[in-house]
Order: structure tokens, then C-alpha cells, then sequence
């Protein structure tokens, strides 16, 4: 089997899945490279957790390339599978089984598995190793998800959905895990429902709507360019005014001299970037009203 | 680790599981258990009587440590997402078909091995007759009951439907192969009918090897209906076995 180490972690081009007439993923291309976190962004059915489970060789793709750490995922290699660790959108376990057996199972089926309690105490489930599964709170099966999906050491992580269900505080202390494969070099592959949670931990975002790519990028740098920092104060007569611009460094120029000139102060002012969320409601609801361009990956 | 390593440590997992869920254990091994000695007790001392039915509970519980236990659990691991995630593992397939079948056929050879020991012990026959005739019949019992139960979960639409779907099989098939009665009591046409079946066929064998004697012979047209249908269940067990519920 040819490995290509310098091949990106994951190559998608021109991914079509159909089910009978309905074409889920309509031409889908992207690339992650290696120690990468890529998130997955879009509503529903927009094809997210078709493409991603092509790539963890669970469907066929219709037609297309789709390359997995320089394998098919298609084939299904055995290689690939001992290199990749997946977190599904809900999978179940063996109700009777303890947290620290399931681990040590999960080990034993990887050539070079990490420490099973190392593991156990990295996903946070250190007190509840032997815990039975089905005693496990829906917060706590979830980074049980997670204990299985890395104990093979893996390369490449898929997370579908990783914190749903997650209270605030289990959610940041996931993000952290996730901030630790980062550190070690793995590459993620993250699909979320959540833009929060996709703006803090994602190096690039694609947005997929209808089955294609609406837009990708890094999450600071996705919209329109021209709206990209929003500038807001209150002006002399006590008006709250905003402005969006590409570079406000002119705006906020005579804004200060205006307000140094009248010996006054510039209040309320701030200026802020669209979140991810802004970017995302108002493509999806362009993309409600007229139909989408294909694939225009921005920058 | 290689195939056969993955398979016993799947088939370990399988025997853990299993003593841990109690009432899957109690479907699986105590009720036919239960059947032996109610219906051993109700023909104590009728040594003909006794000689239809321990046969006869020796078939049953191949069915029921294999069949439907395999139909039950499988559609209740399909349906969690259990199989979903081991697929995902590097866990080849034969590997984990081998630890599941294993696990089945490990609660027949034990239910067997006590229906032996009960039958000499509790209800005074001898031992069996032909050892070999009863281990082939065993074995191919095993092997057709459990590869017709990995194809028949695959039939069965979700977990709530599985002991409905399990008991609509199992409980006529039981009544017309001659578990409890000797089998020419039966009216002609079921008779006819749990001819075409794999039961009565393991029953024959069975009684052969524990109390009748004679070895093999006249019993090969019981071995091959029986491998008929455990060809037809290995098919279709094993082609296009299913990892994942058919979402609705």
C-alpha cells in the first residue's frame, strides 16, 4: 500500500453521493492538511454527515475522489481504519460493559494503542472508570465516544458533533481536549452545529448548504470583505450609528480627530468582525432566496 | 494481533456481556432449563417419554442459545450503534462474526453438556448412546441455528419488534419439530411442514447421539436438510450484513 505522508490529510473532489433521485452532496471539494482542525458547518440535511461518513468509509461515494491519508476510504483498508479515530453523531454501547473494558477492549484492536488510563483521565472519565456504561450520563457517554475514538492513537480524528448535549462547562472542557490532539499534531475533522464552538476551535471552516460548499475559509475571514469589520459609536447628538467596512482605519481616523477637535469623547464605540454566526445566517438566508452559486469557495 | 487473537477477544467481551445481562441469560439458558425439568418431571419414570423429550429440549435450547439469542442482540447492537462503531474499528469482520458466534455456541455446548448430565443424573437414562453422532449434530445444529439467526435479525425492523418477530419462529417451530411430544402425534401436514424445517432434523440427530444409538447412518438425510439450511443462512448472514439500522 502506497502511503503518501506528504498527501493532506483528506482530498475531496467533485464528491457526489445520490440515494435513488435525491442528490444529497452535489460536488463537493475540499482539502484538510495534516495538523489542520477543519470544521463541517451547515443545516440539516445540507449533506454534512453524508460526506463525512464517506470519509470514514461507513457509505460509497456516487462519484468523485475522496482520499483519506492517501487511502480510498471506499476500500475500507485496514491501514486507514488503525489511523483514524471516529466520534459519531450516536452510536451506543454495550450496556454492561465498564468505562475502563471497554477502553482496554478498544486497545487491544489498534497496533500501537496509547495508555488506557491515560486516556481515561484525559477525556475527564478518570472517577468513572469503572462506571457500566449504561450508568453514564449523556455528557459522560459522549467522552467515552471520544476515549474509543483516540485510544488507537489515531492521526486523523472525525468528531460529528462532538458536545451536543454538553453543559457549558463539559463543552469548554472538551474544546480543551481538542485543543490537546491539536498540540500534538492530529488532524481534526469536525462537524458542528454550533458556531461558537466551530470560530474557537476550527483553522478553516466550510459551510456546506444543498449539498455544496457555499463558502470556506478561516472562520475570521469568511463573508463578504466588504462588510467585514463593523464599526459602531454614538455620535454628538446621541445617536447610536454603525458602519461596516472593509478597513476602518480611515472611519475610526475621523471619528477620533472629529471628537479631539471637539474636545469630546468618542462613546460607545467599538469595533467588532461578524461572528461566524452572522456569516452563517446571512448565507443561508441568501441561499433560502435565490439559488446557490456553485462551489464559489471564497478566498 | 491477528484475526484469530481479535476473534477470542471478542468472544471473551461476548461471555462478559452476556452473564451481565440477566434477562437476556434467563431467555437464553434458564427457560429452556426450566422446560427440561417441568417436562422431566411431568414424564419422570416413563423412560419412552423421557427418550422424545430430552432430545427434544437438547434441540430447543440449540435454538434458543443460538437463533434467538443472535436475532435478539444483534438487532439490539445494530440498533444502538454498537455495530456502527465497531465497524469503524480495525476489527475485521470475520473477527467479530467468529466472537459473537462463538459466544452463541458456547451457551449451547454448555446447555447441552447439562442436559447430558441431567438426563443420567436427574432422570436415570443412560449415557449417551453415540457421542460422536450427538457432537456432529451438535455442531451442525449450531452452525445452522446461528447463521439462520444473523440472517433473520437482519428481517427483524427494530429492537421493540425483535421478541415478537424471534417468538413467531421459535414458538410454532418448537411445538410441530417434537420438542415435547414425540413427533408422529403430529397431524400430517404440520408434520410435513416441520419436515422442511432444520428442528426436527437436529432433534433426530440429537436423539440419535444421546439415546437411541446406531451412529450415523440413517441419519444423513437429517445432516444434509440441516446443511441445506445452514448454507441458505450463511448466505444471507453473512452477504450484505448489515452494520447499521435502516433509518425511516
Amino acid at each position: 500500500m502506497i502511503v503518501d505522508s506528504a498527501a493532506p490529510a483528506i482530498l475531496v473532489r467533485d464528491l457526489h453521493k445520490r440515494y435513488g433521485d435525491l442528490e444529497a452532496v452535489r460536488g463537493i471539494d475540499f482539502e484538510v492538511q495534516r495538523g489542520e482542525v477543519f470544521g463541517l458547518l451547515g443545516p440539516n440535511g445540507a449533506g454534512k454527515t453524508t460526506t463525512v461518513e464517506i470519509l470514514e468509509g461507513y457509505r460509497e461515494r456516487s462519484s468523485g475522489i475522496a482520499s483519506v491519508l492517501g487511502m480510498d476510504p471506499g476500500e475500507r483498508p485496514r491501514a486507514l481504519r488503525e489511523r483514524v479515530g471516529i466520534v459519531l453523531q450516536s452510536s451506543g454501547m454495550y450496556r454492561h460493559v465498564t468505562v475502563r473494558e471497554a477502553v482496554r477492549h478498544w486497545a487491544g484492536l489498534y497496533p500501537h494503542p496509547r495508555d488506557v488510563e491515560a486516556t481515561i483521565a484525559d477525556v475527564g472519565l478518570g472517577e468513572k472508570a469503572d462506571a457500566r456504561a449504561r450508568t453514564l450520563s449523556g455528557g459522560q457517554s459522549r467522552r467515552l465516544d471520544l476515549a474509543l475514538a483516540l485510544i488507537g492513537d489515531p492521526e486523523l480524528i472525525f468528531l460529528d458533533e462532538p458536545t451536543t448535549g454538553f453543559d457549558p462547562q463539559a463543552r469548554r472542557a472538551a474544546w480543551e481536549s481538542i485543543r490537546r490532539l491539536q498540540d500534538l499534531g492530529k488532524t481534526v475533522l469536525l462537524t458542528t452545529h454550533y458556531l461558537d464552538e466551530a470560530q474557537a476551535l476550527c483553522d478553516r471552516v466550510a459551510i456546506i448548504k444543498d449539498g455544496r460548499i457555499a463558502v470556506e475559509g478561516p472562520p475570521s475571514e469568511l463573508g463578504d470583505a466588504e462588510t467585514r469589520y463593523r464599526v459602531a459609536w454614538t455620535d454628538e447628538h446621541g445617536e447610536h450609528r454603525s458602519r461596516e467596512e472593509r478597513d476602518p482605519t480611515a472611519l475610526l481616523h475621523q471619528l477620533t480627530s472629529a471628537a479631539l477637535a471637539r474636545g469630546a469623547a468618542v462613546r460607545d464605540l467599538s469595533v467588532t468582525r461578524p461572528t461566524l454566526e452572522e456569516v452563517y445566517l446571512e448565507l443561508t438566508a441568501q441561499d433560502d432566496a435565490a439559488p446557490v452559486e456553485p462551489t464559489e469557495a471564497s478566498r | 494481533m491477528s484475526d484469530a487473537a481479535l476473534a477470542w477477544r471478542q468472544l471473551r467481551l461476548e461471555r462478559k456481556m452476556f452473564w451481565r445481562n440477566p434477562s437476556a441469560a434467563f431467555f437464553s439458558f434458564a427457560l429452556p432449563l426450566l422446560f427440561l425439568f417441568l417436562f422431566g418431571s411431568i414424564a419422570s419414570g416413563d423412560t419412552a417419554q423421557l427418550r422424545v423429550i430430552i432430545p427434544g429440549i437438547a434441540g430447543l435450547s440449540i435454538m434458543a442459545t443460538t437463533f434467538n439469542a443472535l436475532a435478539m442482540n444483534l438487532t439490539f447492537l445494530r440498533e444502538q450503534g454498537v455495530l456502527k462503531r465497531m465497524r469503524g474499528t480495525p476489527l475485521p469482520t470475520g473477527s467479530y462474526l467468529a466472537g459473537i458466534l462463538g459466544n452463541a455456541a458456547t451457551n449451547a455446548a454448555i446447555q447441552l453438556i447439562i442436559v447430558v448430565f441431567a438426563s443420567k443424573l436427574v432422570f436415570g437414562l443412560a449415557w449417551p448412546a453415540d457421542l460422536l453422532t450427538l457432537v456432529v449434530f451438535g455442531v451442525a445444529g449450531v452452525v445452522c441455528m446461528a447463521s439462520l439467526g444473523v440472517a433473520f435479525s437482519h428481517l427483524i425492523p427494530n429492537f421493540d419488534a425483535a421478541p415478537a418477530y424471534t417468538n413467531i419462529v421459535f414458538l410454532p417451530v418448537i411445538f410441530i419439530s417434537g420438542v415435547f411430544y414425540d413427533v408422529k402425534h403430529v397431524p400430517v401436514f404440520l408434520h410435513d411442514i416441520a419436515n422442511l424445517l432444520p428442528l426436527v432434523h437436529i432433534i433426530n440427530g440429537l436423539k440419535a447421539g444421546l439415546v437411541e444409538g446406531g451412529g450415523m447412518s440413517g441419519h444423513w438425510d437429517d445432516l444434509a436438510v440441516i446443511a441445506l439450511w445452514a448454507t441458505l443462512g450463511i448466505v444471507f448472514a453473512v452477504r450484505g450484513f448489515a452494520w447499521e439500522s435502516k433509518r425511516s
